[in-house]
């Protein structure tokens, strides 16, 4: 036993190091189930944070759902939100606050239901603010109810005969609309299932929070995301799960890269 | 001195802007003041009242029963607010449109024809100046001067170039008062 | 002394915090308040102090908006009418959980619903119990003229600040709307970031350095035992405004044999109200409550012992007269008088009321 013990101290030396912990991230245990995506997307704006040297200058605004508590893990100042009122606290901070970075960390519930007319015009606004949306099509910290997000046929503890479009309406498709305001200056939707995914979506992030320095408008980052313990099956078949049944309807990849609309091309003459 | 006046008519008349005229007077010469208006929907094309304390004391209620003096440019002010002149008090209205002229025999009544002297002087908007030249001449409470200080105060820069014009109304309203009835 | 105008109430909430270093305003049009707003864009205090104006998409944003500019740090705040401050209620429950400093000003308007556009002081439970959800207080100031609209912005964030906690001005639409002489304050700077650290630095979201730990603002703590210890903690911060912040106005009580109890708008109409019963031959006095919370029920209490009897003079159902019941504790009678629905009662018929209910003549 010693003897191995000796082994791995001679293997733990900084220039044998793959993989390190963001320093941005604090050493609090996070709260989320094995396989939930929350911890990755958590972990990559921390590394983003740290790579662009920020952490100073960085105020969080965190929903209500499960990453209410995203403030014991990335170790910056945060503002904690009522539900679905994230981009209007993010707003006044960023209003008073001009050359600080703010960005909104939501779910769908609190994004796309209970939230809808602050993230509309949050991002209608262009407010310089990056907001990242965790879409797992479905309530997480109450319990697995039907989220707007939900899929049609998709069982949850309120649609337990699967979402009926008659009783429930359909899922919405809030980034697609998003994409359409001309506040918005980069809109995209990412995933995190496998190494690759990560590496884009920290790639997007990473964009997001460049385009806020240069103030060109709302950057907005939507993460297609996995809920095992709410869809009640393994991290591995969520994972198979999300790419069969959420991909198709919820499509990878930028529904818009730019900047904010030129004001001065829509105002009327007088 | 306290002065207790409501102002009442239709809105557009210039019912708000003669009280403010009065008001921003009172306070070029150290009173203290207070202008109320009714607000609200009664704005759009309805009518439209204001009232007006003036006084060399700490103003108590803005909210009054009982007037030393009424404004009146239309019939239902005057359905309204006749009741409302303190005995010994002042009406002074303008007979354009009124069809039951005042009738109290304890308060003293004046008349000017604001709306057809307006329209003499080729400027309907001269109206509530003409009027508020007439009650100065009943109650000469500011001189003149406090009267342009007021004007210049409360219209915005830009209708300045109007202020000879509102004193010449002020003016028309002065010499052409009428005694109806006084006490 | 400092530059007199003739001005609305509502005009001079605006002056009065481009005056006093507001850093943000974030509002909603509802009359009968909307001139705040307007007077403010009129203004365009960015250009000239750098206070920021926002108009957002609902109350709810607004006074959210000001939870996260509150949680920077700033001296902020918002203003609307009674529909309003209901849809604002979450939000200030958060910023009183939170212990966030700032000014809600509520010029009010006759409920219940939709009620009317007319002054009303029905919003007095919802304002000093509280109005949204769980055990908090706001600390409520109420101005009777349009001079003290333009006092009481200063005084509300010198307090806010204070005691970490929300202020609530609560004004009617007939203060918004009438316009009186006013003094206006001097300008003072807003404070600078690092004035802003100095103030708010131990507790304030504006970007963690590397020598403390993380800043957060949250109202949120699940264990129960420590959730407890937060309630203790906000209890004892209004026992202490109760002890230090009452604020009252006594008119002519020296000699009375009666007190009227009412406050804003409705102690206007009372002062004169006194006029006319001292006029008859009748010792009445006006206490004007200036704080609503703080109560000043030490003072009632302490006029309880030698008065005839009350009259809280109120323009709603009769709210207020609960807290002077409680003062007074059934030592002599304590009578409500009131109108509602938007209509201001006049000096006349309280005077008639008065001698009615509690003369008896």
């Amino acid at each position: 036993m010693a003897e191995v013990a000796e082994n791995i101290q001679n293997i733990i030396k900084p220039e044998n190091l793959v993989y390190q912990k963001s320093p941005v991230l604090t050493d609090k245990v996070m709260h989320y189930c094995p396989g939930c995506s929350h911890g990755v997307v958590h972990k990559i704006i921390a590394e983003v944070i740290d790579e662009m040297g920020i952490q100073e200058d960085t105020i969080g605004v965190s929903p209500v759902g499960c990453s209410v508590f995203a403030y014991n893990y990335i170790d910056i100042d945060w503002h904690e939100a009522a539900h679905g009122r994230a981009p209007a606290v993010a707003t006044g901070v960023k209003r008073v606050f001009p050359n600080k970075f703010v960005f909104s960390y939501q779910g769908d519930g609190d994004l796309a239901a209970i939230g809808t007319a602050e993230t509309m015009h949050a991002v209608n606004r262009g407010e310089n603010i990056v907001m990242v949306f965790i879409n797992n099509a479905i309530y997480g910290m109450t319990g697995g109810q039907m989220a707007p997000t939900t899929m049609v046929g998709q069982v949850t503890a309120t649609t337990p005969y699967g979402r009926d479009v008659d009783l429930n309406g359909y899922p919405l498709k809030i980034t697609e609309l998003i994409a359409q305001l001309p506040g918005a200056a980069y809109v995209t939707r990412q995933s995190v299932q496998t190494a690759a995914a990560v590496k884009k979506t920290k790639k997007a992030i990473r964009k997001a929070f460049e385009i806020q320095a240069n103030k060109k408008g709302t950057a907005f980052v939507e993460v297609v995301a996995t809920c095992n313990s709410g869809w009640k099956i393994s991290p591995v078949d969520s994972n198979e799960w999300m790419e069969e049944h959420m991909f198709p309807f919820y499509p990878l990849g930028d529904l818009k890269d730019g900047e904010k609309e030129d004001p001065e091309a829509l105002k009327m003459n007088v | 001195m306290t002065e207790e006046i409501i102002i009442a008519g239709f809105g557009g008349q210039g019912v708000l802007s003669m009280g403010k005229i009065l008001a921003y007077s009172g306070v070029m010469q150290d009173q203290e003041v207070t202008w109320f208006p009714s607000y609200g929907p009664e704005m759009r094309g309805g009518t439209a009242n204001v009232s007006v304390i003036i006084s060399d004391e700490r103003i108590s209620s803005p909210i009054l029963h009982e007037f030393d003096t009424a404004i009146i440019l239309n019939q239902q002010s005057l359905d309204k607010f006749e009741e409302q002149v303190k005995p010994g008090g002042v009406l002074l209205y303008d007979p354009n449109g009124i069809v039951h002229p005042p009738t109290r025999k304890d308060i003293n009544i004046y008349k000017v024809e604001g709306a057809r002297l307006a329209a003499e002087m080729g400027n309907p908007k001269t109206f509530n100046m003409i009027v508020m030249g007439a009650y100065l001449k009943v109650k000469p409470i500011f001189g003149m001067e406090k009267v342009k200080k007021g004007l210049e105060k409360s219209l915005p820069e830009r209708h300045h170039k109007l202020i000879p014009l509102n004193l010449e109304a002020i003016e028309v309203g002065q010499k052409n008062m009428e005694t109806v009835h006084t006490v | 002394m400092g530059e007199l105008r003739l001005m609305k109430g509502n005009e001079v909430i605006a002056e009065a915090a481009i005056r006093c270093g507001c850093d943000g305003y974030f509002g909603y049009p509802i009359t009968p308040q909307s001139e705040v707003m307007e007077t403010l864009m009129n203004r365009r205090p960015w250009d000239e102090t750098g206070m920021v104006v926002l108009q957002a998409e609902s109350e709810v944003a607004s006074i959210n908006m000001v939870y996260g500019a509150a949680g920077a740090g700033k001296k902020v705040m918002t203003s609307s009418s009674s529909p309003g401050i209901s849809l604002m209620a979450e939000g200030i429950s958060y910023l009183a959980g939170a212990e966030l400093p700032c000014l809600i000003v509520n010029v009010q308007r006759g409920g219940p619903g939709l009620g009317t556009i007319q002054p009303s002081q029905a919003d007095y439970f919802q304002a000093t119990k509280g109005g949204g959800h769980g055990d908090y207080r706001l600390i409520v100031l109420a101005p009777a003229s349009v001079q003290e609209m333009n006092d009481f912005v200063d005084l509300s964030f010198e307090l806010a600040f204070k005691y970490r906690n929300p202020v609530m001005i609560l004004s009617d639409g007939a203060i918004g709307q009438m316009m009186e002489k006013v003094e206006l304050a001097d300008y003072k700077p807003r404070w600078t970031d690092e004035e802003v650290k100095e103030v708010s630095g131990s507790w304030a979201a504006i970007g963690k350095s590397p020598d403390r730990e993380q800043n957060i603002i949250t109202s949120l703590e699940l264990a129960s035992d420590k959730m407890e210890q937060n309630n203790i903690r906000f209890q004892a911060k209004y026992q202490k405004i109760q002890e230090n912040e009452v604020r009252f106005e006594a008119i002519d009580c020296d000699d009375a044999d009666y007190i009227l109890v009412a406050f804003g708008s409705s102690a206007r109409v009372c002062q004169k109200t006194i006029q006319l019963a001292r006029a008859k031959g009748h010792k009445v006095g006006l206490l004007r409550p200036i704080t609503l919370f703080p109560f000043p029920t030490e003072e009632i209490k302490r006029l309880a012992g030698r008065v005839k009897g009350f009259l809280s003079v109120e323009m709603n159902a009769g709210q207020m007269v609960e807290d002077v019941r409680l003062a007074v504790n059934g030592k002599v009678p304590v009578e409500y008088y009131g109108r509602m629905g938007g209509i201001i009662p006049s000096p006349d018929e309280v005077e008639k009321a008065l001698e009615q209910k509690l003369i008896g003549e």
